[in-house]
């Protein structure tokens, strides 16, 4: 017997501060105003998305000690959007990307809590982590923490905001009218929460919201990433473009579940990627090409190949060959508050390789930078990327996946009209909306039932 | 309008649970148990915009309410619990078009650069709608939710001490720093800011951005936003205050002060020194509003709402008393008493219904009707944001200024 095809998750994440936005092009519009917000998440409702996802920056990205001002620059508040996006869709689900370092577990608690209430169910939180003093320069704390404690503070955060959440148990507010009793439990939201990073007490005061709590997301690749995931996420993000190594990674994950008494069905795995649509194969790949050209112009290209060299490269010309120099190794990077440079974990070697693909293929800076800088992409007419979609799901290589257009707001739109349908014709994407609550679009238990569940077993 | 009719007064009305009273959720109208959805809070401020009101405050606490200053109380006959008041008023704004949107924030525990560009967020999301109202808390049992700091248990006798006093001083400092680095953030791109030079490739003109450096006892910031500037320039700042302290922090850094009189003589008095208090900081010729604080109780005829006051204090077990005024009686007479404060100094109120789902209806519906037959009112929205209604013209950005200048 044939295995049952898997239903597609997807989502999208709003296009934002970074060099695959396209901002020049005519139809590109504000990345600021709500009108676009909305816009983009009616699309993505109208589609039978998942949810709407949206990043988080906390400080303007630097280069050579000046702001970075070639891409995108500037974002509103996550969940001011989020809470005003639950006012103009019924279904979608809001995620937002909210750092554990520069917030506390009780005010992020609240606001996740709310965000539930006040969308009825729809909020969900990607869980990042931070420790760099260049972003904690516009905190009350600064940049105190010491980076092997990201990931035990990002854990101890997560753990703490759950006690939060379930120190409301859902039967509290008996608000009876006649006898005058309000609350069930003067108790009610009382914690107690005592560990390395926060010793916190009281009575958390927003009542259990409709999911329980948020739903979490995580990115992050590294093994401490993964388990992190694989304990506490409902959803990873990961970045895999081949079809191989999103199978090694899915495997990877998805077998890291058990230990924490979870199946697999309950860490959906949902990589980024972007996409070009064309009548035709042919004519989406020449788009695709003028796409790439527009995302990294010749200025651009120099400055991400500062990220690697840690050097001022302005005098290179970017349709010329790569420096002959190396990359400066010293601690104090070129660039600061991005987290790719973070790829680029041996600038030597990866210079080195850089220099030699270059020069077999005769790439220019430019030419470089547009192939290395390439993200997971679909590319082709509505049923090709449909297919290829669909097959990158039923190999297991991702649960569904996460949707950037390169145009703000309306880069979705032919996504939404042209290859969802074809999804739908296949059977592996809805068509209605299963319920009200972000939960119940990614087939996720409510916690209290996970709770039973494992109580039971 | 003629020059012999009264001034116009500003009108507010502060949104908190079900009301103010601590039994107004045992109100057939209170739908205590919509509280915490998004339907309940869109239904009030509709009716507040019907009303042509200034704006809605929304209350706020990092703590479960309680009816003793300093501690939580362990009642279980009043409404306790509440949502974030930043994200109620993000999610009311897109259903709202003419009515300022006021949230409460806590300057104590939270960020500064967080709120910032949160209510900038929200002065996008409301087309230019967003204020502030500030207010601090030096209660121990919330700085135990933070973890970060300890406070002495307060009582309102002790802040009257010299210890006291000093305390509320420090307090007061950190807020007066809280709000100027928000307000510093919010200038710290320039309207023109983004460019989209496609010739250059600049998406930003990064000259027009600008580092606040803000180097205070608490916290620094280096700024800038991460969010332009928002529509209003700089949202309304507001902030509830009792005594000099306080009403100097209103005079220093706020566009409205909410005070809560007891008569006209004692409104003439709180305005006098604000006044005062903005001559000393300078600001003198810039516009500050002061807003008298109302609790009301409104009703056809005076016996009733006097009637229904008692009937809900005894509810409740215990008369209701508050730091401001008690009004009980009918539109007219609430007429009358706004008047009579405003000729005391005072450019607006804020109500706080003691039961919203009657006493909203009957602000909007009884007294600006009648308040509009005296030329008092506004008889429709005359601008489209919250300076516009306020009479506060589009503040001029202190950065680009200064450029300028120099």
């Amino acid at each position: 017997m044939s295995k049952p095809l898997k239903q597609i998750h997807l989502a999208a994440h709003f296009p934002g501060v970074n060099n695959t936005t396209v901002w020049s092009d005519p139809a590109a519009g504000s990345h600021i105003e709500f009108s676009s917000f909305a816009h983009f998440a009616r699309t993505a409702e109208r589609a039978k998305f998942d949810f709407l996802f949206l990043a988080e920056g906390l400080r303007l990205r630097e280069q050579g000690g000046k702001i970075y001002d070639l891409d995108v620059v500037g974002r509103p508040d996550t969940f001011t959007i989020l809470a005003a996006l639950a006012a103009v869709t019924e279904h979608l689900g809001l995620t937002g990307t909210i750092n554990s370092t520069f917030n506390e577990p009780y005010e992020v608690a609240r606001q996740f809590a709310s965000l539930d209430h006040l969308s009825g169910g729809r909020a969900a939180w990607n869980v990042v982590t931070s420790w760099d003093a260049f972003t904690g320069e516009n905190f009350r704390r600064g940049g105190f923490l010491p980076q092997d404690e990201r990931y035990s503070r990002a854990k101890e955060f997560l753990a703490t905001t759950n006690e939060l959440f379930d120190s409301w148990h859902g039967d509290e507010i008996l608000a009876d009218q006649a006898s005058g009793t309000f609350l069930a439990d003067a108790k009610a939201g009382a914690f107690v929460h005592q560990g390395q990073h926060f010793d916190i007490q009281g009575q958390f005061n927003v009542p259990r919201s409709p999911q329980g709590r948020p739903v979490i997301f995580q990115a992050g690749d590294s093994d401490e990433g993964r388990e992190f995931a694989a304990s506490s996420a409902d959803a990873i993000f990961s970045r895999y473009s081949t079809l191989t190594e999103g199978q090694a990674f899915y495997t990877d994950v998805k077998s890291r579940l058990a230990k924490y008494g979870r199946r697999s069905d309950q860490l959906l795995i949902l990589p980024a990627a972007t996409f070009v649509l064309g009548d035709t194969d042919a004519e989406a790949e020449d788009l695709a090409k003028e796409v790439r050209r527009q995302q990294v112009s010749g200025a651009t290209a120099i400055k991400h190949l500062e990220f690697v060299w840690n050097r001022d490269l302005s005098s290179y010309d970017p349709d010329g060959p790569l420096p002959d120099i190396d990359p400066d190794v010293s601690e104090n990077h070129i660039s600061k508050g991005r987290a790719q440079v973070r790829m680029y974990r041996d600038p030597l070697a990866t210079a080195r390789e850089w220099r030699e693909r270059a020069a077999a293929n005769n790439w220019s800076i430019r030419d470089l930078v547009i192939e290395t800088g390439n993200r997971q992409a679909f590319i082709g007419s509505p049923s090709t990327v449909a297919k290829t979609i669909n097959d990158f799901v039923q190999a297991d290589a991702s649960d569904g996946f996460i949707l950037v257009p390169h145009i703000t707001p309306t880069g979705l739109d032919p996504f939404a009209d042209k290859v969802v349908p074809l999804l739908q014709e296949q059977g592996v994407f809805r068509t209605e909306y299963e319920g009200p609550t972000l939960r119940d679009h990614l087939g996720l238990a409510h916690p209290d039932e996970v709770r039973e569940e494992r109580a039971a077993s | 309008m003629s020059s012999t009719s009264p001034s116009p007064l500003h009108l507010a009305v502060a949104l908190d649970g079900t009301g103010w009273h601590p039994a107004s959720w045992r109100e057939p109208v209170a739908r205590p148990r919509d509280l915490f959805t998004a339907a309940y809070w869109a239904d009030q401020v509709a009716e507040a915009e019907r009303g042509l009101l200034d704006f809605v405050t929304f209350e706020d606490g990092l703590g479960l309410q309680s009816s003793h200053y300093g501690d939580l109380d362990g009642r279980t006959d009043q409404v306790r619990g509440r949502l974030d008041a930043v994200l109620i008023a993000a999610r009311i704004a897109p259903l709202t078009s003419h009515i300022g949107l006021v949230p409460t924030v806590v300057s104590t525990h939270t960020e500064p650069f967080h709120i910032s560009k949160a209510i900038a967020t929200l002065d996008y999301v409301s087309t230019g709608r967003a204020g502030v109202r500030v207010q601090l808390s030096a209660r121990p049992h919330e700085a135990d939710h933070f973890g970060r700091r300890t406070f002495e248990p307060i009582s309102l006798e002790s802040l009257r001490t010299p210890a006291g006093q000093e305390r509320l001083a420090e307090h007061f400092d950190e807020a007066a720093d809280y709000i100027e680095v928000v307000r510093r953030l919010w200038d710290s791109w320039e309207d023109d800011a983004e460019i989209r030079d496609t010739a250059t490739g600049r998406f930003v003109d990064r000259e027009k951005l600008h580092y606040i450096d803000f180097e205070g006892r608490h916290f620094s910031v280096k700024g800038p936003s991460i969010t332009p500037r928002p529509p209003q320039g700089q949202p309304v700042v507001s902030s509830l205050a009792h005594q000099t302290v306080p009403y100097r922090l209103v005079a220093r850094a706020t566009d409205i002060g909410y005070v809560t009189p007891h008569d006209t003589d004692d409104a003439r008095a709180i305005v006098a020194e604000i006044r005062a208090e903005q001559q000393a900081a300078g600001r003198a010729d810039e516009p500050l509003h002061i807003f008298g604080d109302l609790v009301v109780f409104l009703d056809d005829d005076e016996a009733t709402a006097v009637a229904r006051r008692e009937r809900l204090d005894a509810l409740a077990g215990e008369p209701y008393t508050s730091d401001a005024r008690i009004f009980a009686g009918t539109p007219a007479q609430l007429a009358d008493l706004l008047q009579e404060l405003q000729s005391a100094g005072l450019t607006g109120f804020r109500l706080r219904p003691a039961v919203a789902g009657h006493d909203l209806p009957a602000i909007t519906q009884g007294l600006v009707p009648e308040l509009q037959r005296r030329d008092a009112f506004r008889r429709a929205y005359e601008a489209d944001t919250l300076r516009g209604l306020l009479g506060l013209a589009r503040p001029a950005n202190r950065y680009a200024a200064a450029a300028a200048t120099a």
